[in-house]
């Protein structure tokens, strides 16, 4: 099976550029191939044409890396729920339809060219906290430390996180709060995490509040993310936060010290 | 860039788009300085307004026993802890404890919808479809806006009196249904309450992620409290206005 699609491509030269959508048409291209490969056949066409091709960004096409988000008819990712841009295919879509594509919007993640942004937000608020600083050496023997199952569970759950943006493009505030709790919650739930728990969260939500928006619950991240993630991280996220305002001796200690400064 | 090993630290680095925060002086202010920090106040004086509105409209649910009942229950209110508290202290303690929690409330709010604009000050320009985010989610702010400015008539309405043309001070029954027998306030009153509804039906489910309570047993009794709440606040408001117009009361 074949079918004719209408692509509306959002197009911007560079971060400066005012940027516009065009318009392409892909005809009779296989409803078996992934949107990636779709971009990649219209962009043959461009190359034929001699027109410059799309931008977009891609690494594995297997729905791992996280490179990949659009937004694709007002939905990141697309409309398939659990689905990465490379993992979703044209059988989705029907003959006819009109797609409209345009690159994640959000202050903290600046346009670099056209379907392309700049992440790196997502990598400081990781350095904010998201590691254990111990030095861990090779890897231990396997039930030296030891982890109950749910927890092990729920800790991949949180982990399964592919740092993709696709939470921050749906929300409505251009929050960072699902990506943000997954990164506290997977270690916040093995026993390696405990050490910085509350020092983390408290790093983390001041790094992330640096360069995006505020939860206000819309729950519109946990239908956009490929990975399902939950928004129980989110209200985890919120508890520990709650905590550490409590908990986080380095916060403590700090306050202990402005205090005798005076 | 950052080259730090330790979680936890500033990091006062300049980067394009970041808002770095100040240092911290009294502790409250500076958890009320983060977002995460102003939505578990949100969710407390939320709470405190859920709490309100529910005893006001089961005290306004005393204009089916009666005018005499309806007043005394006015007269009461003045009086609780009477002798021990002066007269009106309890009262005037409640009204603080209220006017505080909607003023940080609205502040939080406002501060928040400020953040959110910086966070994308260029929207999507395509269509956008959203797929959780319900209206009454979306339109918690606007919701917020027409309520405020409806408690204000309000006031002028059934406290102060200059919006009533027949006001009696003291006399909450009379005052009551003078004013909702005007066909365009009862519609205010409708409306108003049906806003609250959909106010209340997000903010009563989002207080419990706002404060992290969450746990799989009664994940989806937050929904379903939120929806009761809800409903039964709305409807036993909307009844009163109804009951005037139709004549039921008067
Ligand atoms: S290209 Fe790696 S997740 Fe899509």
């Amino acid at each position: 099976m074949t079918l004719n699609l209408t692509l509306k491509v959002w197009r911007q030269d560079g971060p400066r550029d005012a940027g516009r959508f065009e318009t392409y048409e892909a005809n009779a291209v296989s409803e078996d191939i992934s949107f990636l490969e779709l971009l990649d056949v219209v962009n043959e066409d461009l190359v034929a044409q001699n027109r410059e091709p799309i931008a977009f960004d891609h690494d594995c096409r297997e729905g791992i890396c996280g490179m990949c988000g659009v937004m694709i008819n007002g939905q990141p990712h697309g409309p398939l729920r659990g689905t990465t841009t490379c993992q979703l295919h044209l059988r989705h879509f029907k003959d006819g339809d009109t797609v409209v594509v345009e690159p994640w919007r959000a202050a903290a993640f600046p346009i670099i060219r056209d379907l392309v942004v700049n992440r790196t937000a997502f990598d400081r608020i990781v350095m904010a906290g998201g590691y254990v600083t111990a030095p861990t050496g090779a890897a231990q023997d396997a039930n030296n430390i030891p982890v109950p199952k749910a927890n092990a569970d729920l800790a991949m759950d949180a982990a399964a996180c592919i740092g993709c943006g696709a939470c921050v493009a749906a929300c409505p505030n251009g929050a960072a709060q699902l990506f943000t709790s997954a990164k506290v919650a997977h270690l916040g739930l093995l026993p390696q995490g405990q050490p910085e728990r509350w020092s983390r969260v408290n790093a983390m939500v001041q790094r992330m509040e640096e360069h995006f928006g505020s939860c206000t619950n819309h729950r519109e991240c946990e239908a956009a993310c490929p990975k399902e993630i939950s928004i129980d991280f989110i209200a985890r996220l919120n508890r520990d936060y709650l905590k550490a305002q409590f908990k986080d001796r380095r916060q403590l200690l700090r306050a202990t010290d402005v205090a005798s400064e005076e | 860039m950052v080259s730090r090993t330790t979680p936890g630290g500033g990091g006062a680095v300049a980067v394009p788009g970041a808002h770095p925060r100040q240092r911290p002086r009294l502790w409250l202010l500076d958890f009320y300085g983060t977002a995460v920090g102003k939505k578990a106040v949100m969710a407390i004086t939320g709470i405190v307004g859920l709490g309100f509105v529910l005893v006001h409209m089961l005290g306004n649910l005393k204009i089916y026993t009666g005018e005499q009942h309806l007043n005394d229950y006015g007269e009461y209110l003045r009086e609780i802890g009477s002798p021990i508290i002066p007269e009106t202290g309890t009262l005037w303690l409640l009204r603080a404890i209220l006017i505080v929690a909607v003023l940080i409330h609205v502040h939080a709010a406002w501060s928040l919808t400020q953040m959110n604009r910086r966070a994308r000050p260029t929207g999507y320009q395509g269509p956008r479809r959203f797929v959780a985010a319900d209206y009454a989610s979306r339109t918690m702010r606007w919701t917020g806006v027409l309520l405020a400015l409806f408690i204000v008539f309000h006031l002028f309405d059934l406290t102060w009196g200059p919006a009533n043309p027949n006001f009696t001070r003291g006399e909450p029954y009379h005052n009551l249904v003078e004013s909702l027998s005007r066909g365009w306030v009862a519609a205010i009153y409708i409306v108003a309450n049906l806003l609250l509804g959909l106010h209340l039906y997000h903010g009563a489910w989002s207080l419990f992620q706002s404060l992290g309570w969450n746990n799989p047993r009664f994940n989806l009794w937050r929904r379903y409290f939120a929806i009761a709440f809800a409903a039964v606040v709305v409807a036993g408001n909307l009844s009163i206005p109804i009951a005037i117009v139709s004549g039921a009361v008067d």
